[in-house]
């Protein structure tokens, strides 16, 4: 009796779990970001999977660690993921390379003409789209507003750096632990090196000239790397060599930075529930020189589609799911308007409910303000605002931003790092060929 | 007795084991030693052909490699001065009867067990964070400056915390070779009227010697390979980028397997140099 009931139950499981696995016969898997956008997208993964009847499995990884899993996949064609987030450094070189599904079919509904230009132009390779972001962003200035007051000055909306500089000076009050300024002095391409990358061109400086050439050993680098150290070194946290993104928020957060130059993603986590100073959060555009360039950059992260898929079609379906202009509205839904992925696509900036958001309008206007096609004051070889969209950038970047890191923390000069860093620059230029 | 029969069929049941065992190392290292000799650029259409010594040359004249192999060969040999001196020294506390011994090994042989990445990031983050970690917290009560301890002083800081770690592995080898030392032969010079001192420099290191041969030669080859420590503290930054450290950026952060291959053909070389090296000053405790 106990045999057959057994029986008959384990009949009944392997039933259910053949019609469960029926019912989701394909499952892709996606390679991400740990940024909260991303982790909020895997909590409505369910919705999707009800809606299509296609199994999502995530594989979330920290940006660094992120970017090697993805770029070793698509080189050496392992074939591991269905969809990479990736972002506007990799989508020209990868599609050039034909590594990437062409998005050019998407449908109707979906309304292509309605993603940001500058967000779709640093998302395709001569005109076509190889991958659609999710969420975009520039950067800007996070200011403590009681602060500033205290301190009898007021942000203007568009400020200079020497403006950027004497109010650090003003705000830092080291006996209360506070800093005027908080800034990425982290070595990595896309920690301090994009930053700095983005502030050198409002400084008139470039990586390269029009033949290749590293250009550190001009006046515009030396102008940039003096003026941000010595700036930091007055203002600045302890230890600002080491801070990226998330020491720096966690800094902000904390109160005790005055003012905070970086994404506009942050803005929604500066005003959260996570932030003791949430109430008295102000935002202005990147400082500039007055040469005609502000310092602020301009970024995407978008899902792609590696060529050579087995699940192009269900990885479209999800992309188009996931950077719709529905997707918005579910988050708006349900936790409100200011936690919607920003900066992708023009309808949400068009959104009355949207623009009462505090920070929207001046997300909008930072990265309307940057063009990758004319990043810099001077012509250069490259597009990209605070990359250069090589193949050989990541690697030599992130070696130029340790000899400036190494300059920050004061263990050489501003002068030994802009020497090293030509060198290191011009070594790897040679050895891609370039010169 | 074994019969030429009973002898070909051990050869023939080992052979897969030992086919297995040579393709494990051998295959690596002649795909290596291949890539070395190619212009391979997997972001610029991959494989470009011979390039002869070109990597070669190309990775010893940059400027980043004499200071990479120097920094190596520091983090090396101090960890490794630190760990055996420590080591010896906790060793002979530990050797001590006293209350509680059992868990007091324990805890000191704890650090062993934690994973490299998640130690460095327990140290960065709780530790040596110059705003809010313990040691500024401390300065900070005796009314000293935080130290911003991995970029001020970035190699110290490393060599402390991979110290650290291999400091169980050195404390447990002494202090089993410790246990194995006759306590006649110390009472006896007791007897005689030996200082301490003397006990320690004419019975207990050289009875050590053997363990402390052991010790330099398993860390040497793991400290000079040594590098989730620094990629979570500083990420090469601060003059610490070690070889390895220096390879991994050729290949994964610069993309070029070329270079970056011929980059692990010298780091095969140097680690075999040291060896060989250790092997003969120290190695020779070994035949004794």
């Amino acid at each position: 009796m106990s045999f057959k009931r057994n029986l008959r139950a384990a009949t009944a499981m392997s039933l259910i779990t053949a019609t469960s696995a029926f019912a989701q016969d394909t499952t892709i898997t996606i390679a991400t970001v740990n940024n909260g956008d991303m982790i909020r997208m895997q909590g409505y993964t369910d919705q999707f999977t009800a809606e299509t009847g296609i199994g999502v499995e995530w594989v979330t990884l920290e940006e660094n660690v992120l970017r090697q899993r993805v770029t070793t996949d698509i080189t050496t064609n392992g074939g591991q993921f269905d969809i990479m987030t990736i972002g506007m450094y990799e989508t020209p070189i990868w599609g050039a390379n034909g590594w990437l599904v062409p998005l050019d079919d998407l449908s109707a509904e979906y309304d292509v003409d309605d993603i940001l230009p500058a967000m779709a132009g640093g998302l395709s390779h001569e005109g076509t789209l190889y991958a659609a972001p999710f969420y975009g962003e520039s950067s800007m200035i996070m200011y403590r507003t009681d602060l500033m007051e205290a301190a009898g000055m007021e942000m203007p909306d568009a400020p200079t750096w020497d403006f950027i500089r004497d109010a650090a000076a003003a705000m830092t009050d080291r006996d209360a632990d506070i800093n005027g300024i908080c800034l990425r002095g982290k070595a990595g391409w896309g920690e301090g090196g994009a930053f700095i990358t983005a502030m050198s061109n409002s400084f008139g400086a470039r990586w390269f000239d029009e033949g290749w050439n590293a250009t550190f050993d001009g006046e515009a680098w030396a102008n940039t790397l003096t003026f941000f150290k010595g700036m930091m070194d007055e203002s600045g946290p302890a230890g600002y060599a080491t801070n990226g993104f998330n020491e720096n928020l966690s800094l902000f957060n904390q109160g005790k930075c005055g003012m905070w130059i970086d994404a506009t993603v942050a803005a929604s986590f500066v005003t959260g529930d996570d932030s003791t100073v949430a109430d008295s959060v102000g935002f202005a555009l990147a400082p500039d020189n007055g040469l005609g360039k502000r310092s602020n950059w301009l970024w995407a992260w978008a899902l792609g589609i590696p060529a050579g898929t087995a699940q192009e079609a269900e990885a479209k379906q999800f992309i188009e799911w996931a950077t719709s202009k529905e997707y918005i509205e579910l988050v708006a839904e349900n936790e409100g308007w200011a936690n919607v992925p920003p900066g992708a696509r023009t309808s949400l900036y068009e959104n009355p409910n949207y623009q009462s958001v505090p920070f929207a309008q001046m997300t909008l206007d930072s990265i309307l303000s940057a063009d990758p096609n004319d990043s810099t004051v001077e012509p250069s070889p490259y597009v990209g605002v605070q990359f250069a969209a090589i193949p050989e950038f990541a690697g030599i970047a992130t070696e130029v931003s340790q000899e400036f890191s190494a300059a920050y923390a004061g263990q050489q000069t501003v002068e030994e790092a802009l020497e090293k860093a030509q060198a290191i620059t011009n070594e790897a230029m040679e050895a891609a060929g370039y010169r | 007795m074994a019969t030429k029969a009973s002898r070909s069929a051990a050869r023939l049941m080992m052979a897969p084991a030992v086919i297995l065992l040579l393709g494990w190392m051998l295959v690596p290292l002649i795909m290596t030693l291949w890539f070395s000799f190619r212009t391979y650029l997997p972001l610029r259409g991959g494989d470009q052909g011979w390039t002869g010594f070109d990597n070669y040359v190309r990775f010893v004249t940059s400027s980043s490699f004499w200071p990479a192999v120097q920094t190596t060969l520091i983090i090396v040999l101090s960890v490794l001065i630190i760990t055996v001196v420590i080591g010896v020294l906790l060793a002979m506390l530990l050797d001590q009867p006293m209350w509680g011994q059992g868990v007091v090994r324990i805890l000191v042989i704890a650090p062993f067990f934690v994973m490299p990445t998640v130690s460095a990031l327990v140290w960065k983050n709780m530790f040596m964070d110059p705003v809010n970690g313990l040691f500024a917290h401390l300065w900070r009560f005796f009314g000293a400056e935080p130290v911003s301890w991995l970029s001020d002083a970035a190699m110290p800081s490393v060599i402390m915390i991979v110290s650290w770690q291999w400091l169980p592995f050195a404390t447990l080898i002494l202090l089993t070779a410790i246990q194995s030392l006759d306590s006649e032969q110390l009472e006896a010079a007791e007897m005689d009227g030996a200082p301490k001192l003397k006990q320690f420099f004419y019975i207990i290191l050289p009875h050590l010697g053997r363990a402390i041969t052991i010790v330099i030669l398993i860390q040497t080859i793991f400290l000079l390979a040594v590098f989730a420590e620094i990629f979570v503290t500083t990420g090469g930054a601060f003059g610490t980028r070690t070889l390895s450290y220096l390879i991994f950026q050729r290949v994964l952060e610069s993309q070029n397997i070329g270079l970056g291959s011929a980059g692990g053909v010298y780091a095969i070389i140097l680690a075999n140099i040291v060896a060989i090296f250790l092997m003969r000053i120290v190695g020779k405790n070994l035949d004794n």
